[in-house]
């Protein structure tokens, strides 16, 4: 746990997603039909989706943990990763409202994408619910780590499978390319992946604060 | 080669049998429960029966619906609706009926593993036996051509092993977490949601007696959440157990 402690990631993190402020807002990207401009939101939506993944990953690994070791810190990790997960899975929904509205017309159409993401979210506020529903503590972290394990599947389901085998209008889906197949030359690269990383690391970044902060709560409500 | 079995490659088939032999005589147990109270069996039967005659009278308020263009379509998503709610019912009750000294009971005698198969077996088997049912009362009662009848019947079988498997691990960590109705939907309907959604458009294919190439995809997806969920639980039902 000695990482989440270093700085030099917070640092390359700031700079990374500084730099897509730049490489991202100026440098030239292809002028596509209906796209135009809005091509530029690739930099900042499929990044949320990246970081909260991330942290979704890791709050799967800590429940792991939690279901083997039993430690209140790794049950404080997972959820801590969970709540900034969601606060990235709201960014990506409004990022891609944002440019659903100016490509197809409604900040939501009921696209299959959209609507596995929904649902997605339910599985993941259905966690937090689960939480508050059981008081006595380690009971608590043994259910919500077991129910967390089991949702990461079917959020990769939802989110990452299902909409592409129906007509979904988003990239990537329905037999749409995606961005990458044909749009992303050279010049969107080098905007895109220091977006991915640098949003990742935010996440992370985040996510530790949480939990750091959760620690000393913790260690302050301690009966000794 | 069977006489060069190395050791591991023994103790791991004893095991495989050993778990084999418990979900056998469990799922027996179950059956025989079942066939002595029938409790859940015609207590769900009655439920889909009296569901059905609902949604039949509150239909029928409206004379020349059935010959309306949305007909088949609205029979199709009231059939799975009906039975979503009924196995959530059915289903629910698996964990909950068990009184904690017979789960321990169990727990000492069986391996945990052997015990969610068993019950989700028995599920599978009970979910089975009542969409089928549920499908000749649902069609006594809406007449409704159907293109396809053998897949839509695949359909119905599919439906109710997804939902067997679904819901039996949700109530076990339903059971856990307080016994009540309202957690148990929270946390089923957002898995069940692509479950119904596959089964709602492959069904709708097979009563519009599509060409069958086209399930394929479909039934392939519903196998693997299937896959997934049942890893997922036998993975995860060993820490769920233990108080």
């Amino acid at each position: 746990m000695k990482f989440i402690y270093q700085t030099w990631w917070k640092v390359a993190a700031v700079l990374l997603v500084l730099s897509t402020f730049y490489t991202g807002l100026v440098l030239k990207a292809p002028r596509l039909p209906i796209i135009h401009e809005t091509i530029r939101n690739l930099y900042f939506h499929v990044p949320m989706w990246m970081g909260m993944l991330t942290v979704f990953v890791v709050s799967v690994y800590f429940s792991i943990k939690y279901l083997q070791t039993g430690k209140e810190e790794h049950d404080l990790a997972a959820v801590e990763s969970v709540n900034t997960g969601l606060l990235f899975y709201t960014l990506g929904l409004l990022t891609g409202m944002l440019w659903a509205k100016f490509t197809w017309g409604e900040f939501w159409s009921g696209d299959p994408k959209q609507n596995s993401a929904a649902i997605a979210f339910l599985l993941y506020c259905a966690y937090l619910v689960l939480r508050n529903s059981i008081d006595e503590e380690q009971k608590r972290a043994k259910i919500s780590a077991i129910y967390n394990i089991f949702a990461f599947p079917i959020m990769i389901v939802l989110i990452f499978v299902l909409p592409r085998m129906t007509d979904s209008l988003h990239p990537g889906s329905g037999g749409n390319p995606a961005f990458g197949k044909y749009d992303l030359d050279n010049g969107m690269k080098i905007a895109f992946y220091p977006a991915m990383l640098g949003w990742s690391f935010i996440a992370l970044w985040i996510a530790t604060i949480r939990y750091r902060i959760r620690l000393i709560e913790n260690k302050k409500n301690a009966i000794n | 080669m069977s006489n060069a079995l190395t050791h591991s490659q023994v103790i791991i088939t004893f095991a495989v049998m050993k778990l084999v032999n418990e979900t056998w005589y469990l799922l027996k147990k179950e059956v025989l429960l079942e066939w002595r109270s029938k409790y859940a069996f015609n207590g769900v039967l009655l439920y889909v029966v009296s569901t059905v005659f609902v949604c039949y009278i509150s239909l029928n308020l409206n004379p020349g619906f059935s010959n309306s263009s949305g007909y088949p379509i609205v029979w199709n998503v009231l059939f799975w609706i009906i039975m979503l709610f009924a196995s959530v019912n059915a289903i629910a009750k698996s964990f909950m009926q068990e009184s904690k000294s017979r789960l321990l009971y169990y727990y000492s005698i069986a391996s945990p593993q052997a015990i969610i198969l068993s019950k989700t077996i028995y599920n599978i088997l009970l979910m089975a036996l009542l969409s089928t049912l549920a499908l000749v009362v649902f069609k006594v009662f809406f007449p409704n051509t159907l293109g396809d009848p053998l897949y839509y019947f695949l359909a119905v079988l599919l439906g109710s092993v997804s939902f067997s498997t679904v819901f039996t691990m949700i109530s076990a960590i339903a059971s856990k977490a307080g016994n009540n109705g309202t957690l148990m939907a929270i946390l089923s309907f957002p898995v069940i949601i692509p479950v119904i959604l596959v089964l709602i458009k492959l069904s709708k294919s097979a009563m519009d007696g599509v060409d069958r190439s086209f399930f394929y995809g479909n039934i392939g997806v519903l196998c693997a959440i299937n896959a997934i969920v049942i890893a997922t639980a036998l993975l995860l039902f060993p820490y769920l157990w233990r108080d």
